[in-house]
């Protein structure tokens, strides 16, 4: 595996850690934290830097009988929420996502597949699967999209994407990613609201396949 | 010992971040208590140990979530889940990662934002290789790094502290921050930018 490249911006970043993304944007923070070491470092000097702020503003007194009552809770029995693992290139927060199933692709023509996992008022999140030296139709944006690949790569107007890498894009941004030679590509693409395709053919298809 | 080192070794319970202007050249000797009764916890289940982080958080963590705008119930109820949490999932603290109060405001954050938002907000995998063989050196030289980070935000105005306060508590954007106030931000990234270099280095010892 190359060297990730392309990371998390620290506002994403804080963003995240604050607790102020959509949920599909946090998927994709989270699946790249879990690949990346450097965001990950981040991520943590943010909670540090969180716990110290936390400690500096200022106490308030809690009720008297508020430890008996933790205390008394110890033993109680809980439950272990599954903590979904790795599968094969799918990171534990993907995983989540699909509750622990595998993809199920459907087609979009061209070789092109996609699942799309969570679709809400605030954005969506959905795998996508490229074949090598296929494009992803040409789209504008209507606010941001963060796109994380899990196998293979693409390259765009702006470089190139490989495992683990993430792209930030938002409205200025028009580009077509190609998923470069070798196995098809998989990534993991978020946005906040639909894309708006530029070519004819795949805007019909939009409301049909809610990209 | 300086009398301020001396203080920030001896009195954590109050006035943790220095005063603008203080002497705060801090070399920490030994371990915090927080991360002693943590790991007392984490190693030994010792309940002692858990009600002395319990006092010793219980009101910090009220005070931070009432001013991120819960109710005085509200905020004992995620204390107490909160607490829960640390006593249930002790075994996940790793002190050559993470500092007590931060890995505490880690599950605070998200346990009131999981509560506001009524959803679960995806978090990253956890970090297979747990040590639970502690390095003391390491981990005071994490603690000295987050002292470094009080330090610089105790070293900030008022308003500019304020800032980043609110950012912690949800309010702002880290963008708004930067735009209203540019350097301070910068003094904090570069503190962070510190600490991130060693947990880099740890972290990539660990895989």
């Amino acid at each position: 595996m190359s060297a990730i490249t392309h990371h998390i911006s620290q506002d994403l970043l804080a963003a995240y850690a604050v607790g102020h993304l959509p949920k599909a944007f946090s998927v994709v923070i989270a699946a790249h934290i879990s690949l990346c070491d450097e965001c990950r470092a981040s991520y943590e000097a943010l909670q540090a830097l969180g716990g110290a702020v936390m400690e500096s503003t200022g106490s308030e007194k809690v009720s008297d009988r508020l430890l008996t009552s933790v205390l008394d809770r110890l033993d109680d029995d809980w439950d272990d929420e599954t903590a979904y693992e790795r599968s094969g290139i799918y990171p534990g927060p993907v995983m989540e996502t699909m509750n622990g199933r595998q993809p199920r692709w459907k087609k979009l023509g061209m070789g092109v597949k996609q699942d799309i996992l969570l679709a809400d008022a605030e954005g969506s999140v959905r795998l996508l699967y490229i074949p090598p030296g296929q494009a992803v139709p040409d789209h504008g944006h209507n606010g941001q999209e963060l796109t994380l690949v899990l196998q293979g790569s693409f390259s765009d107007e702006t470089g190139h994407f490989g495992v683990g890498d993430l792209e930030i894009a938002d409205e200025s941004l028009e580009h077509t990613p190609i998923a470069e030679d070798g196995v098809a590509c998989i990534c993991l693409a978020a946005t906040d609201a639909s894309l708006k395709f530029n070519a004819f053919f795949p805007r019909l298809l939009q409301p049909i396949f809610r990209i | 010992m300086l009398l301020a080192e001396l203080q920030m070794e001896t009195i954590p319970k109050v006035g943790i971040l220095p005063t603008k202007g203080s002497v705060v050249t801090i070399e920490r000797q030994e371990i915090s208590q927080q991360t002693t009764w943590m790991l007392a916890v984490r190693d030994a289940r010792d309940r002692s140990a858990f009600a002395r982080l319990f006092d010793y958080y219980a009101p910090r963590l009220k005070g931070f979530l009432m001013k991120s705008g819960a109710s005085s119930e509200a905020a004992e109820e995620v204390i107490q889940d909160v607490m829960l949490t640390v006593w249930r999932k002790a075994g996940q603290f790793d002190p050559h990662k993470s500092q007590v109060s931060g890995w505490i405001y880690q599950i605070a954050r998200n346990r009131h934002v999981d509560v506001l938002r009524k959803t679960k907000k995806p978090l990253p995998e956890e970090l297979s290789l747990v040590t639970h063989d502690d390095d003391a050196s390491q981990i005071i030289a994490l603690e000295q790094e987050v002292d470094k980070l009080k330090t610089a935000l105790g070293r900030l105005k008022r308003e500019q502290r304020d800032m980043i306060e609110r950012a912690f508590l949800g309010e702002h954007s880290h963008q708004e921050i930067s735009d209203d106030t540019g350097l301070p931000l910068g003094t904090i990234k570069s503190r962070i930018r510190l600490g991130l270099d060693r947990l880099r280095h740890e972290l990539k010892g660990m895989r």
